[in-house]
């Protein structure tokens, strides 16, 4: 069984105005990308889980030019709340490394 | 002016580069934010190439609400000068106009007019009188109140419906502006237009659809290059040149040295955005789920069939508002015994520390928070570690208190230090002493801010909230 940080050359997270996060699997080459990116371990409620997030909200398109997949998610608060850990949400992507594909 | 005839002439004008003859407009944007640091070479080379405007962004909401909320530049006033110093001696040399969007960070009108002052204050030492329109996009509460009432703002994703209360809690409301009030001011001479906030794109695309360009190309070029050398293979050296036509576009780095390839180029649409394919612009959206990317020699890549569905006018609102006060203090753990059981260790020092602040303020304490926060441990993630997670050599731990008054914030902070700073593992243990790096031990943080809009209000065309003031320094009446 592969794990995604197997299967993508590059994997980030970055907020995407105050709101939101998005998400970007770059998986590494064809192949991979056209084996892994419908797997049911990226389903939009294995993002609302690891993330707290409702997952009616979870919004995925994938890319077949580039290999790649955006997964967007709501922030459960706000950027910049009273709890803020990561403001540019720039290391929310780690929580995603060890998700096994089948 | 009336929104239907403004568009035609949009599309009615020819599209001739005045300055080069050809079916391209070219313009340069020299860096992805004014204050970030502008090369003076790369503007030559910009000029040299062609470019008939040099336009760029000043602000974003990248950097949190703190900026918005209180109206201040995130970039320091000589680094914005500095900047501001290279553009416009380049402006005036290359008699090229100069549009700066979102400017002073928030693009509030404080901010705006931070920024006016600095760019008066240097067309006086440059001896330079250029005509500068400014555009003001914050919003009155009441214009904002009277349009909720009649149905015309609308809560996005994942907000709801705005209250009478919330537009009031907030310090300013910005709207993002289009295109339209940069055509508008350029149409009517400006030299240099200094714009509230504005969408990123928007500062880039006024010019190219000002002359003709296709609406896809002009709104797809300046996405890509909204963050200057953000869309080029050596992201940190300088900015950009978009050449926009008709169908396609173009786009090379002002460095020599640097290149922009197809990869560079398609990934940026995907940069910050949550959607690939679309970008919402007030006046439609763009749709580049069928460009083409094509490398056209070793540095500039051409793209074509971008495409623009013009939509019914909205303008995007950001408020911001006033919070709780923070104070931080931090500590240095190397116990191994501690390092061994640190999801034990926080969860005792945090009841630990919430009992002592409830026993000394009782009802005084307030909404009041208590976070521990573990460097080397969870800190950013936040989540629990398994049990079998190794411990690591050494960790920090940032205590963040929050509370009603900056002064309540730091008597907690204080009350806490003592056993913040000897808290034992278990209860019989001897007392520790765990190292601060700093003295006073506590850090104010100052106010929080937060954003509270997340709205689209509708407007009958891009000016309806959108006010323009004219400052013409070649007339001897204004003062100095």
């Amino acid at each position: 069984m592969a794990k995604l940080k197997d299967v993508c050359r590059h994997i980030r997270s970055k907020n995407a105005g105050p709101f939101w996060v998005t998400v970007d699997l770059f998986f590494d080459g064809p192949e991979k990308y056209a084996k892994y990116h419908q797997s049911e371990a990226l389903h939009a409620n294995v993002f609302a889980a690891i993330y707290g997030t409702d997952p009616t909200h979870v919004k995925r398109t994938a890319v077949d030019s580039l290999h790649m997949v955006k997964i967007s998610y709501p922030r459960p608060e706000p950027q910049g709340w009273k709890g803020e850990r990561d403001m540019h949400a720039g290391q929310q992507y780690v929580s995603l490394l060890d998700i096994e594909l089948d | 002016m009336d929104s239907p005839s403004f568009s035609e002439t949009i599309k009615t004008t020819e599209l001739i580069s005045e300055k080069t003859g050809s079916n391209q407009v070219c313009v340069m944007v020299p860096a992805g934010a004014l204050g970030a640091g502008i090369r003076k070479e790369h503007v030559r080379r910009g000029i040299t190439a062609g470019a008939e405007i040099i336009a760029l962004d000043a602000g974003s909401t990248d950097s949190g609400p703190s900026y918005l909320a209180r109206g201040v530049s995130k970039f320091n006033r000589e680094a914005v000068k500095r900047d501001l110093e290279v553009i416009m001696a380049a402006r005036a040399e290359a008699r090229i106009p100069l549009l700066i969007g979102s400017c002073g960070t928030s693009g509030c009108d404080l901010a705006v007019d931070w920024t006016r002052d600095i760019v008066i204050e240097i067309a006086r030492n440059l001896g330079q009188t250029p005509k500068i329109a400014i555009l003001y996009s914050e919003q009155s509460r009441d214009v904002l109140k009277d349009k909720n009432t009649k149905g015309k703002i609308h809560a996005l994703s994942p907000s709801v419906k705005l209250t009478d209360e919330v537009i009031d809690s907030c310090e300013h409301i910005v709207a993002l502006m289009g295109v339209e009030p940069y055509i508008a001011a350029l149409r009517e001479g400006a030299d240099i237009v200094l714009g509230g906030r504005t969408t990123d794109t928007a500062i880039l695309a006024a010019f190219p659809l000002m002359r003709g360009a296709g609406a896809g190309a002009a709104w797809h070029s300046s996405k890509v290059a909204e963050c200057g050398g953000v869309c080029t293979v050596n992201r940190g050296d300088g900015g950009v040149l978009m050449k926009v036509g008709q169908d396609s576009f173009e786009i090379e780095p002002l460095s020599l040295q640097n290149k922009c390839d197809v990869h560079s180029i398609s990934a940026h649409m995907l940069y910050e955005n949550s959607d690939p394919y679309r970008l919402i612009e007030p006046s439609g959206v763009l749709d580049v789920l069928g460009a083409n990317y094509t490398q056209l020699n070793s540095r500039m890549v051409r793209v074509t069939g971008s495409r623009f569905e013009p939509r019914p006018y909205t303008m995007k609102l950001e408020g911001a508002g006033k919070g709780a006060f923070q104070t931080i203090s931090f500590i240095g753990i190397r116990d191994p015994a501690v390092l061994a059981s640190l999801n034990e260790f926080h969860d005792r020092l945090h009841a630990g520390l919430t009992d002592r602040i409830n026993k000394t303020f009782g009802d005084e304490a307030g909404a009041y928070d208590v976070s521990l926060r573990i460097y080397g441990w969870n800190a950013v993630s936040g989540r629990d570690m398994p049990a079998t997670a190794a411990p690591p050599h050494e960790v920090g731990v940032m205590l963040v208190i929050t509370a009603e008054t900056q002064d309540l914030a730091t008597r907690m902070s204080k009350t806490c230090n003592p056993i913040f700073f000897h808290f034992p593992l278990a209860p019989n243990m001897p007392q520790p002493s765990y190292a601060f790096p700093f003295t006073p031990a506590e850090i104010e943080r100052g106010q929080l801010f937060e954003f509270r809009l997340n709205h689209v209000v509708e407007v009958e065309h891009g000016l309806e909230l959108v006010r323009t003031q004219w400052i013409d320094l070649a007339d001897a009446s204004i003062g100095t």
